[in-house]
């Protein structure tokens, strides 16, 4: 019965926010467009957040999460205006090199990343704290500095709230992010993968000992947590429809935030996708629901912040009465 | 009566640490006191130091109620604790180590009194130490002794040393015994926690045996004798804890050359055949577990040999993959830092070193591996409500069968067991010493660490000892006496005389 509450801890507290907010905002809030809204609004943090739960299970941190998703906007325009500045609009193959760019361009980050922390040994708060700078840096070198304007094109619809076909009801930037965190939660209960993320991060010489490849699997958990920074961005492009070389600026601290309140424990061996998609749901709701009440930037900022050591304040508590 | 315990009781939620400890400190007496691990010795430490209030019983210090609320509470009594773990702070100096805690100030400034900085450092034997240099300098033995002082400073009544010598040199536990005979003369109450039931004999005036958090014995050491306290120890007789499963000697499968680290081992070679229990004996510190580390191919080999079956192996060194690969397999003696991943599953522990066995395509077969571990819970009587709960929720002695089972179904061809028993309960051990002697009447091939002499020349069937780095020729169990062992050890003095 405890641990029934311990695991849906973060879905009470959803549910507990959206109906506090339910209860003081104008009737809006409960409106379906407002919901749609709200999911869509989830979708670049969750979906990063998605990588961010692997990196933290095996221990990891990853600073350099909103630089990547800036570099990815910025990689994005560049592929879609690879056919000259004159082109009005272009079509589905160009789109979907554009974000297959953007996704390998963060991976490759993720796995520069990986490769210092698990084969040199710098620890990754170092490793991604020099990478949040670097991948800052050379998005604003790629766009000599100033946003990249783009022609239109398939990827601008995917965070659409009303999208076309209708018949889907959500944007279809959700239905990718749905896949994903579905993708994440199978990666993590049911494959090798999972278990060694697990392993590594609660205890990384047990793992040793068993034989387990610990440098190898770092450097694919980061290059595969930075893929899905990858897909944020993406994400981030279609909301913007420009390259932004200045985007996502310190989103990576919200992406750890949503982790952290699912659950996740930045010692390692402990995290979901379940409880991080919850995390990142909390905060948008949090972030809807003030801005619907008029509520200053600084007072989401107040509660988001309270949020977080509360959640983590929790789990110590509920820890330490084991 | 310097510090008298009545009846202490203690328990953490559903578990009882300890059920009623009694003794009796005297002034200028050392006491004694002796358990297996797991008997209660370092929640009574808690207790004792006011780390843990007891839930019942009291305690009676210079006749008057002691009821420390926390560690400061007890050093302000006149009680001070030598831990095991040295609490020396490596940056600062020894002067400022010898009054941490004691610090007396004017106007906010820290005061040292040198003087008496000096008188106490001169007591525990460190009148030729440099006050002003830091105490990352000393030798570990020296910041010890450092942390004498620092009780001294206090003005202490008792002084309690936990398992002191485990990482000294014979020549330093020398030293520490001069400072025990000093703080006995000063009329100071030492209790002595120990296992090494020869130093016990040697420097302690009584004993009080402690055996699964209850007292079960005390008296004058002078009327004892070590089978005594073992027994007492232990609480049956040895042959019920070594139980002896015929086993046979096969062929020599490992043959180890000439095996050198970066510090330790140096120059190492022994052979090991099927069916054979070797033991190595040594103090800590000696190389014996990095020898067992660079076989395993976890830490750099600089040169030697290692063949299995007669073809060589590995030249200079291989990795963990390919040891494994090769038949070996390993129990860490460090069950937390190394053996375990504590927040995952009984199953998920388990299961670590064969998930290959127990996927496809990269899947995991949940249902299989919860069928394998069902299994060996039940062969080695873990004791869990599931195989799904937490490694961290089992007591010591459960959490070293999930890195056995783990083993076992590896099923490698050569086991290194490194302290198997540490920490665990005598129920387990005897259990875990069953199980030892089953999987060489197998045919395995067992290479047992241990720092408990008795478990070694119970369970094995050769022996050999480790001294900073050597290692002994090895002989049969029998043909070794304590003496030749303890020799070794200390000095790396090999004596071949056969046992009386």
């Amino acid at each position: 019965m405890k641990n029934l509450i311990v695991k849906i801890g973060p879905l009470l507290a959803l549910l507990a926010v959206y109906a506090l907010f339910a209860a003081i905002c104008p009737p809006e809030f409960l409106g379906f467009y407002n919901f749609k809204t709200i999911i869509t609004q989830t979708v670049i943090i969750g979906i990063a957040a998605m990588g961010m739960t692997l990196i933290i299970i095996s221990g990891g941190i990853d600073l350099s999460v909103g630089s990547q998703i800036a570099l990815g906007t910025v990689v994005t325009g560049l592929v879609l205006n690879s056919g000259g500045e004159d082109v009005m609009s272009v079509g589905g193959g160009l789109a979907v090199l554009a974000a297959l760019a953007a996704i390998i361009i963060c991976g490759l980050c993720g796995s520069i990343i990986g490769v210092f922390s698990a084969k040199l040994k710098i620890v990754p708060f170092i490793v991604t704290l020099g990478m949040m700078q670097i991948a800052r840096g050379v998005a604003k070198w790629l766009a000599n500095e100033q946003t990249v304007s783009t022609p239109q094109n398939p990827l601008q619809t995917l965070m659409i709230v009303d999208p076309d076909p209708a018949w889907l009801v959500f944007a279809p930037g959700v239905w990718i992010g749905v896949l994903l965190v579905a993708f994440t939660f199978i990666v993590l209960k049911y494959t090798v993968l999972g278990r060694y993320t697990f392993a590594i991060g609660s205890n990384e010489k047990t793992a040793l000992l068993c034989g387990i490849p610990v440098a190898t699997y770092r450097i694919v958990i980061y290059t595969l947590g930075a893929a899905f920074a990858g897909v944020s961005s993406v994400m981030q492009y279609s909301n913007l429809t420009v390259g932004d070389p200045t985007a996502a600026s310190g989103m990576e601290l919200d992406v750890i935030a949503a982790v952290v309140i699912g659950g996740g424990s930045l010692s390692g061996g402990e995290g979901s996708a379940i409880g991080s998609i919850t995390g990142a749901l909390i905060m948008a709701v949090l972030r809807n629901g003030s801005n619907m009440l008029g509520l200053p930037n600084y007072v989401q900022e107040i509660i988001i912040g309270a949020i977080i050591v509360g959640a983590v304040a929790l789990d110590k508590y509920r820890n330490a009465g084991k | 009566m310097r510090l008298t315990l009545h009846q202490i009781r203690k328990s953490f939620g559903p578990v009882a640490a300890l059920k009623g400890i009694s003794l009796e400190a005297k002034a200028g007496e050392v006491l004694a006191l002796v358990g297996e691990n797991g008997a209660g010795k370092s929640t009574l430490m808690k207790v004792l130091s006011g780390a843990e209030l007891p839930d019942a019983g009291n305690m009676v210090l210079n006749g008057k109620p002691y009821q420390p609320n926390n560690p400061a509470d007890g050093k302000r009594s006149g009680v001070n604790m030598i831990y095991q773990e040295l609490t020396v702070a490596p940056h600062l100096s020894v002067a400022e180590n010898v009054v941490l805690g004691s610090e007396t100030s004017s106007w906010g400034f820290v005061e040292y009194p040198l003087e008496r900085i000096k008188a106490v450092l001169a007591q525990v034997g460190m009148s030729d130490v440099d006050p002003h240099m830091p105490a990352s300098g000393l030798s570990i033995a020296r910041q010890q002794l450092l942390e004498i002082a620092r009780a001294l400073m206090f003005d202490s009544q008792v002084v309690i040393f936990d398992e002191p010598t485990s990482s000294l040199t014979a020549e330093d536990v020398k030293a520490l015994f001069q400072v025990i005979h000093f703080l006995k003369n000063k009329g100071i109450a030492v209790i002595y926690i120990s296992h090494f039931l020869e130093e016990v004999m040697e420097i302690a005036d009584s004993y009080t045996v402690i055996r699964d958090g209850e007292s079960v014995g005390s008296g004058a050491v002078a009327q004892s004798s070590i089978p005594h306290l073992i027994e007492l120890m232990v609480g049956r007789s040895l042959d019920d804890v070594y139980p002896k499963i015929p086993h046979l000697q096969g062929d020599t499968i490992l043959a180890v050359s000439a095996l050198s680290g970066t510090i330790l081992p140096q120059n190492v070679s022994f052979t090991l055949a099927k069916g054979e229990i070797l033991g190595i004996a040594g103090l800590v510190g000696a190389g014996r577990t990095e020898t067992i580390r660079c076989l395993f191919g976890q830490d750099a080999v600089i040169s030697g040999q290692i063949s299995i079956r007669g073809k060589v192996k590995a030249q200079a060194g291989w990795s963990v993959f390919e040891a494994l690969d090769a038949g070996f397999d390993h129990l860490s003696e460090n069950r937390k830092e190394e053996g375990l991943a504590l927040n995952l599953s009984i199953a998920q522990n388990m299961s670590l070193s064969f998930l290959s066995k127990i996927s496809r395509f990269g899947f995991l077969d949940l249902k299989k591996e919860e069928s394998i571990s069902k299994n060996w819970v039940n062969k080695l009587r873990l004791k869990s409500s599931s195989v799904h709960a937490p490694a961290s929720s089992l007591s010591g002695g459960n959490q070293q069968k999930i890195s056995l089972g783990r083993i076992l179904e590896l099923n490698n061809d050569i086991f290194f067991l490194d302290e198997p028993t540490r920490g665990i309960d005598v129920g387990s051990k005897a259990e875990i010493y069953r199980l030892i002697q089953e999987q060489a009447s197998l045919g395995k091939a067992i290479i047992l660490v241990s720092s408990y002499l008795p478990e070694l020349l119970g369970v094995c069937d050769t022996l050999t000892v480790m001294h900073k780095g050597l290692l002994s020729p090895k002989k049969k169990v029998s043909e070794w006496n304590h003496h030749q062992i303890m020799l070794f050890a200390t000095s790396g003095v090999f004596e071949n005389e056969p046992a009386e």
